[in-house]
């Protein structure tokens, strides 16, 4: 038991009891916070695993984009001091029940397999490795799908404007 | 039990998909399945940092599914907000039984 393993638990922790309170709470404001210390677990376990990008990508787009657009559609959406109604009882037990058969026969697969581990003391991941290789046109480079996430977060960006847009005026030029 | 393994973090992310997957099942508000879905894709990125780690530590495509899986898990929120907002419009609710206009 070194400081590290201590960490991890400590993280581990973290993520899976703020998960459980996320699924579970009836309140929904309550549940977009714990979605968030879940998602900032997540990000302190890729500190752990020494990838510092990922984690800071974690925190940028998920903590500072993700879970803000959900506080603001609640707000938008909803009384957030109302609880929700409670899910049925048959639906939630058997939900319970399929999920933690699901995690057993999924965990007994991944207990009984024998990973091929090397030293994972060599790994780093450097910030001008990832910037070569992500515009490499070369082999190995990630300079295609580069270029096709840019079209989809354009494509993104107008279907949810045409989405959210309200039909109003159209309606207006109609009827008149 | 004094060094962390793979395995360790594969439980850390099984049990926070089974999380996300409980959630899904048995939520009916249409955030709160949202928010769910955000908990499954970020199993899977745990799952692509540590094989990348520790299987194949001197490659670096478990990190770049990584980012494209998060790229895509924004576009798909974003969109999938504006849906919920459009629905609020329509319907004054998000409950997702209230919209069962095209069930059968």
């Amino acid at each position: 038991m070194n400081a590290s393993v201590i960490i991890f638990y400590i993280i581990s922790a973290l993520i899976l009891g703020a998960g459980i309170l996320a699924v579970t709470t009836r309140k929904i404001f309550r549940a977009a916070i714990f979605l968030l210390l879940s998602l900032v677990g997540i990000a302190a376990l890729y500190f752990w695993m020494e990838v510092e990008f990922i984690a800071a990508v974690q925190i940028i787009i998920y903590v500072g984009g993700i879970v803000v657009l959900i506080i603001f559609s609640i707000f938008l959406t909803q009384k957030s001091g109302d609880e929700m109604p409670k899910p049925l009882r048959n639906r939630s037990v058997f939900s319970a029940l399929s999920v933690l058969f699901g995690f057993a026969f999924t965990y007994n697969l991944i207990r009984t397999n024998r990973f091929a581990e090397s030293s994972p003391g060599t790994f780093q991941v450097k910030v001008s490795d990832i910037g070569t290789q992500m515009l490499s046109t070369k082999e190995h480079g990630y300079v295609l799908p580069f270029e096709v996430v840019s079209i989809l977060l354009l494509a993104a960006m107008i279907g949810c404007i045409v989405i959210a847009m309200k039909s109003k005026p159209a309606e207006a030029i109609t009827e008149s | 039990m004094n060094e962390i393994t793979i395995t360790h973090i594969l439980f850390v992310s099984t049990a926070l998909f089974f999380i996300g997957m409980y959630g899904l099942f048995t939520r009916r508000n249409m955030i709160t399945m949202l928010m769910a879905v955000e908990l499954i894709l970020n199993s899977v990125n745990i799952n692509f940092v540590a094989f990348n780690k520790y299987l194949y530590p001197g490659k670096l495509d478990g990190v770049f599914f990584t980012i494209f899986v998060v790229t895509i898990a924004a576009a798909e929120a974003a969109v999938a907000i504006a849906i919920i907002i459009n629905l609020y419009r329509s319907h004054q609710s998000i409950d997702v039984e209230d919209a069962g206009e095209m069930k059968y």
